[in-house]
């Protein structure tokens, strides 16, 4: 059946290809004026065809997407019921984590144990993901461009010298230091309970992005600069790499370190789990951050 | 809890159909956030905080802030009203 649908959809896209240029160039004829009798024969032929091609590429569109939804639909029929006790995933490691998390990981928020001692090789994977797609973001669209001609007068408006919004000025004065509070407040108590590195960093950026919007890009950079971003990104990014590395050269056993194992309310407690989720919070923070300023200027 | 398991459900369900069906791409955007935050009560009601607070703020705050972004780039949103009479 896959095979089928493979095909089908083979065929429609050889179909689409020159269907396409049918279409333009039938758009073409269309619009102008001054063609030649024969031409415009020819453009009216080639449009009927056109559109009876796109009839054809439609409908087999249509088959395929349905055959796509009924494969999917027919694979979820096979899967356990939700949530009922003797699934696949009701095993021994959930248990295993339960029972001596704690002990372990020694934080007390299991989901920040997992996701940083018992997984954490996978979140540094994560978190490399995120810093090779910025690093894509940057080599694409970062325009090094000198001070004088920044301030080109093109006409077009740089987001900069516009005018301050005053409800938006004042909104995210107040709002952005709750915002940001709040972000270091999930990040620092991300072992304590919900919340974590990544989460936190996302609602900072996201408090940064308003900054940036409400009082322009000239006053987020006397403190946040691409200097900064490199800086933090780098260093945040080989802390995490190299205690685990550590971690793992140990024998994937506990680092010992100066921070006591979790206790519920000390934030200075669950071992390495906290410089961790402070490292992924800084890189979540500054690629969110770098997203949006260079997708939106072309330079952070 | 189950009444509001299911109204949410429906919910997401029609949010799905109309973020494809509408023809205006501001209202997708928007219906996209709220798609977001109809999962932020599902994941709380599943008691899972930890994926409702990520989701707020990826789904609902700043895939949007990006999804915003593009179409201001590609001009199907404007700044304002003289700026699209400046424009044409």
């Amino acid at each position: 059946m896959k095979a089928d649908l493979d095909r089908d959809l083979v065929s429609s896209l050889d179909e689409a290809l020159p269907e396409e240029s049918h279409l333009d160039s039938g758009h073409l004829h269309r619009h102008d004026a001054g063609v030649a009798r024969q031409d415009r024969r020819l453009a009216a032929g080639e449009n009927r065809a056109a559109r009876v091609s796109l009839l054809v590429y439609r409908s087999i569109s249509v088959l395929a997407a349905l055959a796509v939804i009924l494969i999917l639909l027919w694979g979820v029929l096979d899967l356990p019921l939700f949530g009922r006790g003797n699934n696949p995933v009701e095993n021994e490691v959930s248990l295993r984590y339960l029972q001596s998390g704690l002990q372990e990981g020694g934080a007390v928020n299991l989901v920040a144990n997992m996701i940083l001692d018992y997984r954490a090789f996978d979140t540094l994977g994560e978190s490399n993901v995120l810093f090779a797609a910025c690093c894509t973001v940057i080599l694409l669209l970062r325009r090094i461009q000198d001070r004088e001609s920044a301030v080109s007068p093109l006409g077009e408006a740089s987001p900069s010298a516009l005018p301050e919004d005053p409800v938006l000025a004042l909104g995210a004065r107040v709002l952005c230091p709750v915002i940001l509070l709040f972000g270091i407040y999930i990040i620092l108590n991300g072992h304590l309970g919900p919340g974590g590195g990544f989460s936190g960093g996302a609602v900072m950026g996201a408090g940064l992005i308003l900054l940036r919007n409400a009082l322009g890009t000239e006053r987020i950079g006397r403190f946040f600069s691409y200097r900064t971003f490199r800086r933090a990104v780098f260093a945040a990014l080989s802390f995490y790499a190299l205690s685990k590395a550590w971690s793992f050269y140990t024998g994937a056993n506990r680092l010992p370190s100066f921070i006591p194992a979790g206790t519920p309310g000390a934030i200075l407690s669950a071992g390495l789990i906290l410089p961790l989720n402070i490292a992924v919070g800084l890189v979540v923070c500054c690629t969110m951050y770098g997203f949006f300023a260079l997708f939106e200027k072309g330079d952070i | 809890m189950d009444l509001l398991m299911t109204v949410l459900l429906a919910l997401l369900l029609i949010n799905a159909v109309l973020v494809v069906c509408v023809r205006n791409l501001l209202a997708a955007c928007i219906i996209f956030m709220a798609q977001s935050l109809i999962m932020v009560l599902i994941w709380i009601l599943l008691q899972a905080p930890d994926l409702a607070v990520t989701e707020a703020a990826v789904g609902t705050g700043v895939s949007s802030l990006l999804f915003f972004l593009a179409l201001k780039k590609i001009r199907a949103i404007g700044r304002g009203k003289e700026d699209a009479a400046h424009e044409g």
